[in-house]
């Protein structure tokens, strides 16, 4: 395939961009796309801020978007007061509460750019951890409890709820101290 | 100041040790980034939270004295310092533009050998930075970790059991770790080869950007190669996907590297000579041509094509023509026309200082 700029030179580089849901292809020679400049890796100037405000203004800015989509233009973080169209426009969050305060509309986002993951798999902080791990343990035991109670096996239940009780009882004296 | 002297200030000392696979991996970085739980991210603090942030992180490691890793910590205010004083320590990559042209109450904490330095109202409160020479991820890894456990020792981080740490761009949530590798691939531009690599590590989820981040072009062949993805994947994970690249890129540079010195010997040879030449004799060059020279003079040392000049020009000659290192070496503001004579200059006088 010839370069669609020069038609002289064989075409080595393949984009497809896509604008509104409507594809466009080029196919040009390195040469011409050197003097374009703009499909070349870190020669373009568009930041990743402005990449994902689009991404983020994708949501619920489409005329015709199922009324699920729909952004109160109320939603705003209460610790910060970023409203969620500031946080769709400058691609930032402004505290650790926005994250609290967007959770309905942070899955799509997170998948997009995390390559479809939405939950955290690495390191925990040392001093927070070993309640988070406490907390963990917590959830399962509730969920073994249920299920006791389904099997009817009221003694395990019984086990289990006291086991409940006693990290319980711990998380409550972490958080007095 | 003497040119020798001038250098050896100019150099970070850590750029000075030669590291694993040097003669295709120039360094290692990682970088994690923080948020202190109690505060708004930068971009919505105002002044009083913004000294906050300052004077809580601060005050310990002062107290503290000894960082494991860092050991003595030198804190710079952006405020304090002249703009050609921030622009060097972006070319030295010890503090981002970032943080140079727009935090409010932006610091940097660097140690002795500039291996470490943590950037305090950026994006987010706290950017630990480790660097290394050479092809280290592990060992910067660990440092960083080392850095951050320290740290977290003091403070209370913004972080949640779903989402991991809590940043500032959605882009670094989750482990808020991004690694990256400085390659010198002169021999895959020249074999056409590059133009195909990009794309097939872009789609294994690694980004490929210029020597000075985002939004640079690659000047001299320099490439830089880090992960993108943050979340839902674990430190080591992720280190070991851009090692595993980064593996590759060395084999498939070292045989670019043969295939040229095998079949093209006497115009590769023509090429790298003209280049020194370029370097020896001009008296204005401009910043890609430098550049462009440097990386074939560095080339030709690695296949010892040009014998008697130390390896780490290449290094310290990309990092010293760049404009705000030429202005501080003049000791005044120079239009780029009288850049590119005293860039022109001050590689000549390099060259020189070779003894061949």
């Amino acid at each position: 395939m010839n370069c669609e700029e020069c038609h002289e030179r064989e075409a080595s580089l393949h984009f497809t961009k896509i604008i509104n849901g409507e594809k466009t292809e080029f196919h040009i020679c390195e040469h011409c796309a050197k003097e374009k400049g703009e499909f070349l890796p870190g020669s373009n100037s568009f930041s990743i801020h402005q990449l994902l405000s689009g991404l983020l203004h994708g949501d619920g800015h489409v005329p015709n978007t199922p009324s699920s989509n729909f952004i109160p233009p109320s939603l705003a973080c209460e610790k910060c007061g970023m409203s969620y169209y500031q946080f769709a426009k400058i691609g930032r969050f402004g505290c650790d509460n926005c994250y609290k305060a967007f959770e309905s509309k942070l899955n799509p986002i997170f998948k997009r750019v995390h390559g479809g993951n939405t939950l955290h798999a690495g390191k925990i902080p040392l001093r927070a951890g070993s309640s988070i791990q406490e907390k963990k343990q917590l959830q399962q035991l509730k969920q073994a409890m249920q299920q006791y109670i389904l099997n009817e096996e009221f003694e395990k239940a019984a086990e289990t709820r006291d086991e409940i009780r006693e990290i319980e009882q711990r998380l409550q004296q972490g958080r007095d101290t | 100041m003497s040119l020798e002297r001038f250098i050896s200030d100019a150099i970070s000392p850590w750029m000075k040790r030669e590291g694993p696979e040097s003669d295709i991996v120039l360094s290692s970085r990682v970088r994690l980034a923080r948020n202190l739980q109690q505060f708004v991210f930068p971009i919505a603090a105002d002044k009083e939270s913004a000294h906050e942030v300052i004077s809580s992180i601060s005050s310990f490691i002062k107290e503290e004295n000894q960082v494991p890793e860092a050991e003595k910590l030198e804190m710079l205010m952006m405020e304090e310092l002249k703009p050609i004083e921030k622009r060097v320590l972006v070319e030295k990559h010890l503090i981002s533009p970032n943080l140079a042209e727009q935090a409010k109450y932006g610091a940097v904490l660097m140690n002795d050998d500039e291996s470490v330095s943590i950037m305090l109202n950026e994006e987010d409160h706290i950017r630990i930075q480790c660097l290394a020479p050479g092809f280290q991820l592990e060992e910067v890894l660990h440092k960083a970790n080392v850095i951050d456990d320290f740290i977290e020792k003091n403070v209370d981080y913004a972080f949640d059991e779903q989402r991991g740490y809590l940043t500032s761009c959605p882009t670094n949530v989750g482990t808020g770790l991004r690694a990256s590798v400085m390659m010198h691939l002169p021999a895959l531009v020249l074999t056409k080869k590059m133009s195909r690599i990009i794309p097939a590590i872009n789609q294994l989820g690694l980004a490929v950007r210029g020597i000075y981040g985002e939004g640079t072009e690659a000047q001299g062949n320099i490439f830089q190669i880090s992960n993108q993805m943050t979340l839902g994947k674990s430190e080591e994970d992720i280190m070991e996907d851009l090692a595993g690249v980064v593996m590759q890129v060395i084999q498939q540079e070292h045989a670019a590297r043969k295939q040229l010195q095998d079949g093209l010997k006497l115009q590769l040879e023509d090429k790298l000579y003209r280049s020194l030449g370029t370097l020896e004799n001009s008296r204005i060059i401009q910043s890609k041509e430098a550049a462009k020279c440097l990386s074939d003079v560095r080339l030709g040392i690695d296949l010892e094509i040009l014998p008697g000049i130390s390896k780490t020009i290449l290094n310290e000659l990309m990092i010293l023509t760049q404009p705000g290192f030429l202005q501080q070496y003049a000791g005044e503001v120079l239009t780029p026309d009288e850049r590119d004579i005293r860039r022109a200059t001050l590689i000549r006088e390099r060259i020189k200082l070779e003894n061949r």
